[in-house]
């Protein structure tokens, strides 16, 4: 300790040293930002707070309670015109969560597999994966989403075609298989019926999923443990299908398939998947699956060639050493930007509005606002509703990344 | 990174200045803001053939258009002098309380609550409508009331489909909607098959028939399920600009009452004639234009620009016209119709 050092100076704080102080300077500029920022919304909000349409109708939700007097086409709840504007939003909020659910699980399966693929030593797989990502990363998706919707109702047979003629001769197409018709005005399928006992079907159902996944875990701590490989495959399938059909056929069949028959217009009973959804679906699922393969692939070359090597050396196949080492390993680092892909996802699901699928933006942003006028609180609620459902998708997929992030000890 | 963030301050500062400087230019009257400017921002529909449209030239043409043309030749003199702002159902009615245009000529239906609550004025109807059904032939409905379980394409964000949902849920029936954004759109849909039914107001489908390549493949049926004056509106609280545009709209149907046309207005206003009203209505008696702070000539620009009511409605969604549409409930009051204009006195 030979070196000496000024002993510190007690002057006093000096105006100056806000902008000639290091150690003050960043407070004082942040401060400044803060205040402009504080201006820009008192700004926005007396700008509002001044227009004329406000200051005459008030600000107030109360419009919500009125009747709509629209209808809507997917009602995953019941609903009528007469209903209020408050049910039009929820089940247009239903049908946003809807679309998002669907696209993530798809975007992701297409993401996965393209990106995997584009890393095959295949040359023509690899080459038709990029040119899958690089062609639906870098064109809107809002074209790409019209292009679909005008494609299917251009492409697909009218439903005319499936009508009885008025002659009574055989309509021109049938069915397939009795359950099945693709037209332009859907994709109508089966449905499910519930008899009063069906419900003990359904639970037993969703008993045995669970019973899946407690024999994997079972299978896994065997295997680990006591170094056995116990049979995962046979016995799942066993415990997913056995009670369920044991229990359908002691109850007496209570659930049956309702097959969509002909009416005079279209087919009636069973159930529509429309063109709007379809296309919003497919073209929110291939245009975020590219991104998502990018991420995969991003993830995959993260980790070090030596650790599939190593994998190989042991003996295990590539399909395992994918995974077993190398996915589990390259989730890590795939996983945060996957929670912006399906942030993404759910925020372009307003994009439906082009296809008219009755989303939130299509109920509250789109007919109640108009039809009402309260386009500030309609808009307020609106990004209210985003957030959430944006807030709630982090939220759950953080949860999900603590579990499968490097435990650092 | 200082400097950025003084940059971000004067950038944001510079922001709330033109946004002041814009909200200050909002209020004010439009009748200055229209003369100052030298242009009119009328809104108008995205296409609608014979109500408003642009030909192959570009020229925006129609039953709508003129009204705004009249506007304009009446306010600065001017027929040309007009921005036509295309605008779809939902996006009208924000532009017009925002002030992006001026008025508002798109084939709006004149509701209580929009009149009310929407805090706009009606200045007058231009055309009296209702809401139809179109449906392809061969599916051999004759009547709407047989349409339960059909698939109907709607424009969203209209007075049709609120109609709609009471038309059927009055008459105990279902139905699928499918709402699409623009007239086009629903069209297209509609000539795919991918909807049973289109509908609008029957001006409106009858205009698009005209347009199919076979416009005997469809059908039009005979129900009018709803009432629906259209007409051109402006912003609630500007009453002098209301008073223009309405009398604008009655100066086309008092010209045609009383025989004044685009090839003859030019010589009648020349010199005083032998009717009082023409005279007060072309401005060489009286001070009919100084009342609404224009020139006294202001109704025979409007005249000259696009011809009377009658001549507007002939040239451009008349019997004549691929259109078709005959006068109707449009006919003047004195040949069983609904159009009368008050007096100019």
């Amino acid at each position: 300790m030979t070196t000496m050092t000024d002993p510190p100076q007690v002057e006093g704080f000096r105006i100056g040293q806000l902008i000639n102080d290091t150690r003050y300077r960043s407070y004082t500029f942040q401060f400044i930002a803060l205040v402009c920022l504080i201006l820009g919304f008192s700004w926005l909000a007396y700008n509002a707070s001044q227009n004329d349409q406000l200051q005459s109708n008030g600000f107030s939700y109360e419009f919500l309670y009125n009747p709509a007097g629209y209808d809507i086409n997917q009602q995953p709840i019941p609903y009528t015109s007469q209903d209020t504007h408050l049910r039009a939003t929820i089940i247009g909020a239903i049908n946003t969560i809807i679309v998002a659910f669907l696209a993530c699980v798809t975007a992701t399966i297409f993401g996965v597999i393209a990106g995997v693929l584009r890393l095959s030593n295949n040359w023509i797989i690899s080459k038709l994966m990029s040119v899958y990502v690089e062609m639906f990363r870098n064109i809107p998706v809002l074209i790409w989403i019209i292009i679909i919707f005008t494609v299917a109702a251009n492409t697909f047979p009218p439903i005319s075609e499936f009508r009885l003629p008025r002659d009574g001769s055989d309509p021109e197409r049938g069915l397939l298989f009795g359950m099945f018709a693709a037209t332009n005005q859907g994709v109508f399928v089966p449905r499910l019926v519930f008899a009063d006992l069906g419900w003990i079907v359904a639970a037993t159902f969703l008993a045995s999923i669970a019973g899946v996944f407690g024999w994997k875990a079972h299978a896994k701590r065997k295997l680990y443990g006591e170094g056995k490989e116990v049979p995962v495959l046979g016995p799942s399938l066993a415990i997913l299908l056995v009670p369920t059909i044991v229990v359908y056929f002691i109850l007496g069949m209570p659930v049956s398939l309702e097959n969509p028959e002909m009416g005079r217009f279209r087919f009636e009973g069973g159930f529509l998947l429309r063109p709007s959804l379809i296309a919003l679906w497919f073209a929110l699922s291939i245009y975020t699956g590219a991104f998502i393969a990018e991420n995969v692939r991003a993830g995959i070359l993260a980790i070090s060639k030596g650790q599939s090597e190593a994998a190989a050396a042991l003996g295990l196949r590539p399909g395992r050493i994918m995974s077993l080492v190398v996915l589990p390993q390259a989730l890590r680092v795939i996983i945060p930007p996957l929670i912006s892909q399906y942030l993404n996802i759910t925020k372009n699901t307003s994009l439906a509005i082009a296809v008219g699928y009755m989303d939130l933006t299509g109920t509250l942003g789109g007919i109640t606002l108009n039809q009402t006028g309260r386009a500030l609180e309609c808009i307020l609620l609106l990004m209210l509703f985003y957030l959430t459902f944006s807030l709630a998708i982090s939220a759950i997929m953080n949860v999900y990344n603590n579990s499968v992030k490097l435990k650092e000890r | 990174m200082n400097k950025s963030v003084f940059l971000g301050a004067v950038a944001a500062a510079s922001v709330g200045a033109t946004g002041i400087a814009f909200a200050d230019g909002h209020s004010g009257s439009t009748l200055a803001t229209v003369q100052e400017r030298g242009s009119l921002n009328c809104g108008v529909t995205t296409g609608v053939p014979g109500f408003a449209e642009p030909d192959s030239d570009g020229v925006w043409q129609g039953f709508d258009v003129a009204v705004c043309r009249a506007v304009a030749a009446g306010v600065l003199g001017d027929p040309t002098a007009v921005t036509f702002v295309p605008t779809t159902g939902k996006t009208r009615f924000t532009a017009l309380a925002s002030g992006e245009i001026d008025m508002l000529a798109r084939n709006t239906t004149w509701t209580f609550s929009r009149d009310t609550d929407l805090k706009f004025d009606f200045v007058g109807v231009n055309y009296y409508d209702g809401q139809g059904f179109m449906v392809p032939a061969d599916l051999g409905v004759s009547s709407a009331t047989e349409l339960d379980g059909a698939t109907v394409c709607i424009q969203t964000g209209t007075t049709t489909e609120l109609n709609l949902a009471d038309f059927f849920r009055v008459n105990g029936m279902s139905y699928e909607p499918v709402p699409i954004e623009t007239g086009a759109e629903a069209v297209q849909q509609y000539l795919a098959g991918a909807c049973d039914v289109y509908t609008t107001d029957r001006s409106a489908l009858a205009a698009q028939r005209a347009g199919f390549e076979d416009p005997d493949g469809s059908v039009i049926l005979p129900e009018v399920v709803s009432k629906e004056p259209l007409g051109p509106l402006v912003r609630h609280g500007d009453s002098e600009w209301g008073d223009i545009v309405r009398w604008t709209l009655n100066a086309l149907i008092t010209a045609e009452e009383l025989g004044v046309t685009k090839g003859n207005v030019e010589e009648m206003a020349a010199a005083p004639g032998d009717n009082p009203e023409i005279n007060r209505l072309l401005g060489t008696e009286g001070e009919l234009g100084a009342m609404i702070g224009l020139e006294a000539d202001w109704a025979k620009n409007a005249i000259a620009a696009v011809g009377n009511y009658g001549e507007v409605f002939d040239t451009n969604i008349g019997e004549s016209t691929a259109i078709g549409l005959a006068r109707g409930l449009n006919a003047q009051y004195t040949d069983g119709g609904l159009i009368y204009s008050p007096p100019f006195r």
